[in-house]
This record gives structure tokens, sequence and C-alpha cells, in this order.
């Protein structure tokens, strides 16, 4: 027994290290870029650990005015947000069909739309297509595209959420006289809440992070969501390391909170296709 | 109860149609854009046959070595994704202090915007001012500060350890989930007849895993197939094109004006992507099919 309880200690000790280790290989490229976002102007040409001499908050604000990071903010707000509305609206409706009639031709169909998670994109087409439908550098055409982006795995997500509704419930409902439109809105979509808020939420997150689809269709810069404002922003300030913290600390707080306030539905989302209970 | 009464066929309409619109008849339209001598500097389009896909073939450009960058970058990151992902949901499932806290941290890089990692760790990697280097010097270990991302030998390398640091996080956390929904029971009949660590990850969970360790590498295989981000970030396809993947050079042929170029590496990809993508998407919807 002895052995045994050695031995679980030492197993146990280099579990601690290896968590520690691999925890620290990724808190320090954060720490630097917080510690540095408050540094000096001359203090940033080395990007290191030490704290700032001086507490320069003023970083932040500069940073808002010259990146023109509050329009950035409310157009990735825009997309992000418009975007999740219609991808999640209309991919609820089509997973709860999908799920429901599994008839071999809607079989057929929810395959066709979850290839989407797989297939790419082709943007040289794809800009043809964008310019064809006078979508090219629109706001509108954006948030489209990010509908067509997030659709595929927002519906293999409610998909499986779906199949857990009793079927008994439609019957129930279509009984007491309930069209179509009202079981899925009266019944189903508040059975569905969790589902769609995780799939919300994971949409959210995908769509704010994008950064293609604006490099590809907007070119003006009043449109730029805050990924493409924050790379432009790096190649006008290449050294100015301070700056460059500030503003990326600026893009990621908003997926930083919603990290933390919705932490349960992103791993829950993210996990949940992939294993099977 | 009729079902397509009650499930109606319009209820799908808006996604499909957005879906179709603007992801698959693109992907379509490029395949058949590959038979033409498109570009930006003459209206008229002619067929010209195979012609763009014998070029991508014949090894003349280096558009062949696009498309291997892609794949290599996509086995070594699965590879080092799922290895280190799974060592650590070993590692952070039980019975360890923290847990939290270290599934925490390690999950945050891949909520992060892909671009801005990039963006940071080129300073991370500066070969003269980056912290990396620094921090070799400051140790002693010299001989570790390497040029990262202007070495053309190293390069790919760098991208690739970038990217597996921004993605192992999550991996690991769908590993966990599928570690912790094995049954407790197995590995307390497993200790009393005596199995060690090993034996019991060997024979309980890694079998166990096989599902989530199955879709976690076609997660994996579909990101790394379609990178962008974190190459553009990083080195854009530099030193020489060493580092150039898929759509990095899909973007520099379109801003030159080589769109048949370009139409048709795409669709080497969304051929190869469809192909596969079948076999994919089977293994992420096996329960359902199950059922």
């Amino acid at each position: 027994m002895v052995y045994t309880t050695k031995n679980k200690f030492i197993q146990i000790f280099l579990k601690n290290i290896l968590a520690w280790i691999a925890s620290l290989i990724v808190i320090i490229p954060m720490l630097l870029v917080i510690l540095n976002a408050f540094k000096a102007d001359g203090e940033t040409l080395n990007m290191n650990l030490q704290l700032p001499k001086i507490w320069i908050f003023s970083n932040f604000s500069t940073v808002i005015e010259k990146g023109k990071l509050i329009r950035s903010f409310f157009n990735s707000f825009l997309y992000a947000g418009v975007g999740t509305l219609v991808t999640v609206f209309f991919g609820a409706m089509a997973a709860y069909v999908f799920s429901r009639r599994r008839s071999r031709g809607m079989s057929a169909l929810y395959m066709y739309v979850v290839l989407g998670m797989v297939i790419p994109i082709n943007y040289v087409t794809l800009t043809k297509t964008m310019i064809t439908l006078h979508l090219t550098n629109t706001k509108p055409g954006i948030i489209l595209l990010y509908m067509a982006l997030q659709t595929p795995f927002t519906i293999f997500l409610i998909y499986g959420f779906v199949s857990k509704i009793p079927v008994e419930l439609d019957e129930a409902a279509v009984i007491d006289g309930c069209s179509p439109i009202q079981l899925y809105l009266k019944i189903i979509l508040p059975m569905l809440k969790s589902a769609v808020i995780t799939a919300g939420v994971l949409c959210f997150l995908n769509c704010w992070n994008e950064f293609m689809m604006p490099l590809y269709f907007l070119h003006s810069s009043e449109k730029w969501p805050m990924t493409l404002a924050i790379y432009n922003f790096f190649g006008q300030y290449e050294m100015k390391w301070n700056l460059i913290c500030a503003d990326v600390l600026l893009t990621c707080a908003p997926v930083l909170l919603l990290y933390l306030i919705c932490q349960k539905y992103i791993v829950g989302g993210q996990t949940a296709g992939a294993v099977k209970g | 109860m009729q079902k397509s009464k009650v499930y109606p066929w319009y209820f799908a309409l808006g996604s499909v149609l957005i879906y179709t619109v603007l992801s698959v008849l693109p992907g379509l339209l490029g395949i058949g854009y590959s038979f033409t001598d498109w570009s930006a500097y003459s209206v008229d389009l002619h067929f010209v046959g195979f012609k763009n896909f014998l070029e991508v073939f014949s090894g003349k450009n280096d558009y062949l070595r696009y498309i291997s960058n892609t794949l290599w970058f996509t086995v070594v990151t699965t590879i080092f994704k799922t290895g280190l992902g799974l060592l650590f949901a070993v590692a952070l499932s039980r019975n360890i202090k923290w847990k939290n806290f270290h599934r925490g941290i390690l999950y945050l890089p891949s909520v992060l915007p892909i671009l801005v990692t990039g963006l940071v760790f080129t300073s991370i990697l500066n070969p003269k001012t980056g912290f990396l280097n620094e921090f070799f010097r400051t140790i002693g270990l010299d001989f570790l500060a390497k040029k990262w991302l202007v070495d053309p030998k190293i390069a790919f390398g760098s991208v690739m350890a970038v990217d597996i640091w921004r993605g192992t996080g999550y991996i690991m956390t769908l590993l966990i989930a599928g570690i912790l929904a094995i049954p407790g029971i197995y590995y307390e009949a497993a200790a009393i007849d005596g199995a060690n660590a090993w034996q019991r990850f060997r024979y309980i969970t890694l079998p166990m895993l096989r599902q989530t360790l199955a879709v976690t590498i076609v997660l994996n295989v579909i990101y790394g197939l379609k990178i962008f981000d974190m190459v553009y970030a990083l080195t854009n396809g530099g030193p020489g094109h060493r580092t150039e993947v898929l759509y990095t050079a899909v973007y520099k042929m379109m801003s030159k004006g080589l769109y048949a170029e370009g139409t048709t590496i795409s669709s080497v990809l969304f051929i190869f992507m469809v192909i596969i993508g079948f076999f994919m998407v089977k293994i992420l919807t096996k329960d359902e099919v199950v059922e």
C-alpha cells in the first residue's frame, strides 16, 4: 500500500506541474498585452513583463480616438448582433422542421445544410455573386454573409435539442387547434430556449471575431468592424505597442465579457456536438 | 397528424436560401469558372478546358506548394492539438486542485479573435525585441533565440506553434467533457482489479473517448484546411511563400486580378472538402443517424 500512495503522490505532483506550466504559457502572452497597454510610448520597444513605470490610462482614449474605435465597435455590434438574430431565428425554425419531418427529402436537405460546416468558401466567385446582388461594401451584405457562414452549425446544434422535445406535445397542440406557427412560437420555441441562447452566443462570438469577410467586402473604413480596424491600426502604428496592446484589449473586451458571463453556454454548446451521451 | 402540414417546408426556406446563394452557389460557380481564362484584364471569357488544373498540378508555379502547405498545416496542428489536448484533458479531468482555473485559462485563447492573437505574436516572436528571445537570453539559452517568423526554415513551424497555442485548450475542453461522461464505475472496477494509471487510460479512457476524439479530429481538419487569419497576421505567406496557404494565396491572386487561378485552387479545395466532408458530417451526426 505504501508503494501505491507514493505512486499516487508522484502522479498528482506531475499533473499539477503540467497544469501550471500549460497555464503559464497561456497566461504570459495575455499578461504582456495587459501590462504593455498601460506603458508610456518609449517603454514598449521591447514588450516585457515589467510593471509600467507610470500607469498611463490615456492610451485607451488615444486609441479610441485615433483608431476610430467607437464607430467600429458599433459596426461590429451591428454585424454580430443582427447576424446572430437572423441566423438563429431562421436556423431554429429550419432545425425544427428538419428534426420533425425526417422524410428522405428533408433528411437529405439537412445533410446538405450541415455539409456547410465543412465546405470552404470560394471567395473569387463569392465576390462576383456579391457584386451581382449589389451587396459588396454594404452592411446588409456582411450580415447576410455571416448568416450563410453560421447557419450550418446553428442548425446542427439546435437539431439535436429539438429531438429531445416529445412529439406528443405537438400532437396535443394540434388537437387543441394550434396553427403551425402558433405551435412553433408558443410550444416549441420556449422549450428550445437554452439551445437558442447557446447557438446565439456562439454565433455572436464567431461573427465578432471574423475577419475575412470584411477584408474582402468592406472597402470604406467607416463600415469596418473592430477586427479590420485593429489590423489597419497595427499597420499605421507598427512600433507603438502600448497603443496596439490597448487596442487589442478593447477589441477583446466584449468577447471576454461574453465568455465570463456565458461560459456555461459556450462550453456547453461546443461540447454538445462532440460528446454523445 | 399530417407532418407536411404541421411542419411546413417554408420554415426552412430562409436558412436554406441564404446558405445556398452565398455559400454553395459560389462553390459550384467556381468549378465552372475554373475552366475559363477569367481575369481582371479582359472582358471576354474563353473556355480553356483543364488548362488551369494542369497548371496547378504541374508544379511549375508554387500553386502545388500552397496546397501541400495547407495540408501539412492541417496534419501537424491536428496531431499536436489532439495529443496535447488529450494530455491536458486527462490531467485536468479529475483529482486536481484549481482545475476550473486551469481549464478556464487554457480555453481562453480560443474565444479571442484569431487575427488579434496573430498580431500579438508578431511582437512576441520578433527576433531582436521579442519577448520569447529576450526570455531565452535572460536564462542563458541564447542558442534557442531564433528568427522565428523570418527564417524560412522555421517560419512555418512557428506559425503552426502559435495556432497550437491557440487551439489546444478548445480541444482539451471537448475531451474533458468526453472523459467526464465515462461512468466512474469503470474506473472503480479497474482500481479493484489493480489497474495502474496507464492501464486505466489505455483500456478505459481511450476506447470510451473514440467518438469524441473522432469529432475533435474532424473539427481540427475543417479548421486547418480553411486557415487564413493566423497566417495572414503572422507572416502573410512569407518569407518567399514558405508559409503560403491556400486562402492567403487566393487573396493575393484576387488582388492581382488572377481570377481563374484563384478560383481553380479554391475549387480543388472545394471538391476535396465535399468528398471528405461527407464522411466528416457522418461522424459529426453519428448518434442522430442511429436514432
